[in-house]
């Protein structure tokens, strides 16, 4: 078991296309509301878990560190994460970022979605804008994605 | 993450994604992208160290400045060559009456209540099975190991679920036991290779293979290059 044998079994996958790139100017980053959307399938212990092919997205609270990783694969390391959850969901190191002035300020929410997606229809078509239009509704400028 | 970042940018936010696979991030080609050259589950690259992490998240923010869509590398690179293994006393024998693999999960309690305790529950038990449960989940795989069928073995749910929380549950264990943080993987290679537990699972999954059951029964069940 080998990360670099695993990341080589993806190496098949088709990627999606693109035809063109969007792209939004943010504000100052002095200035910029920054969230994180993340595809590790965080959720408080409160919220429903991620089911196998689970397409939508969870709302984190900002504020609380209760979190749980429902990610279905078994193709990652998960003792990175159980030690410090800032190795996957940089929280902190936002907050220490918006108290040094580097960021304007932190949102009080986040997003997660599940990595582990064969058909990205779903996501592309309905979560994906959905969980965008939320971030928006919240002011959010910036959004920090982070993998598993 | 490449993929909702096209979609979140356009609905008006800039993005930032970063990316362990290099080859994804670039097919992908995302508005802003940073290719870490990681090991899958450490995408801020190394756990407890914030100057390392602070260094991840300038270089990516510092994307936001460009006038273009970017992908860049970053600069360091953390490597995983397959050896690296946790040293990790388990606990001795304790209900001879027990199967030895329920028995060291048994064991393994008190350490893995410590950890939580420590870390809190981010990757061990509770997904599907709760840490009580533990044993009995362990006993199932043995069982489907040795020939019972996984439909009639008491499996408590989607064999590869409960296979990660076992999995879980014992890399968190670990953590209490090593109390240092081991390289990424290492806490998977000592569960697959010094457990009985590990040992099972992989053993029930063979089974299972053999025996025709359909393959995404299965397959997920250890990381796929075992």
């Amino acid at each position: 078991m080998a990360d670099s044998d695993i990341k080589a079994l993806t190496g098949g996958l088709e990627l999606p296309d693109f035809e063109s790139t969007a792209f939004t100017t943010p504000p100052p980053l002095a200035e910029a509301k920054v969230a994180i959307v993340t595809s590790a399938s965080l959720h408080h212990p409160d919220q429903d878990d991620f089911s196998p092919m689970d397409t939508g997205y969870r709302v984190l609270d900002g504020g609380r560190r209760d979190y749980m990783c429902g990610h279905w694969s078994p193709n990652f390391d998960a003792t990175g994460i159980a030690l410090d959850l800032n190795t996957v969901f940089p929280i902190d190191r936002l907050d220490e970022l918006a108290a040094d002035g580097t960021i304007g300020s932190v949102s009080d929410i986040h997003l997660s979605y599940a990595g582990n997606q064969f058909d990205l229809s779903a996501v592309r078509m309905d979560s994906g804008p959905a969980g965008a239009k939320f971030l928006r509704d919240h002011e959010v400028d910036v959004a920090l994605f982070t993998p598993v | 993450m490449s993929v909702l970042a096209h979609v979140f940018e356009e609905a008006g936010i800039a993005t930032v994604a970063l990316g362990s696979i290099g080859a994804h991030i670039q097919g992908t080609a995302p508005p802003r992208g940073l290719w870490c050259d990681f090991p899958l589950g450490r995408p801020l690259g190394k756990p407890n160290d914030p100057e390392f992490q602070h260094r991840v998240l300038a270089h990516a923010l510092g994307l936001l400045g460009s006038s273009e869509p970017v992908v860049e590398k970053f600069a360091d690179a953390i490597t995983d060559d397959g050896t690296d293994t946790m040293v990790c006393e388990l606990p001795p024998r304790h209900d001879p009456s027990l199967h030895p693999a329920v028995d060291e999960a048994n064991g393994l309690r008190p350490a893995y209540d410590r950890a939580v305790a420590k870390l809190g529950n981010r990757t061990g038990a509770g997904r599907t099975v709760a840490a009580d449960d533990i044993g009995a989940a362990v006993l199932a795989f043995t069982k489907i190991a040795e020939g019972t069928p996984w439909k009639e073995a008491g499996i408590p749910g989607i064999p590869a679920r409960v296979a990660q929380d076992i999995r879980g549950y014992y890399e968190t264990a670990a953590l209490a036991l090593a109390e240092h943080a081991p390289a990424a993987w290492a806490g998977a290679r000592w569960f697959f290779t010094s457990t009985e537990a590990g040992r099972a699972i992989v053993d029930a999954r063979q089974a299972m293979a053999d025996v025709g059951e359909k393959h995404p029964i299965w397959f997920y069940i250890i990381p796929g290059d075992m």
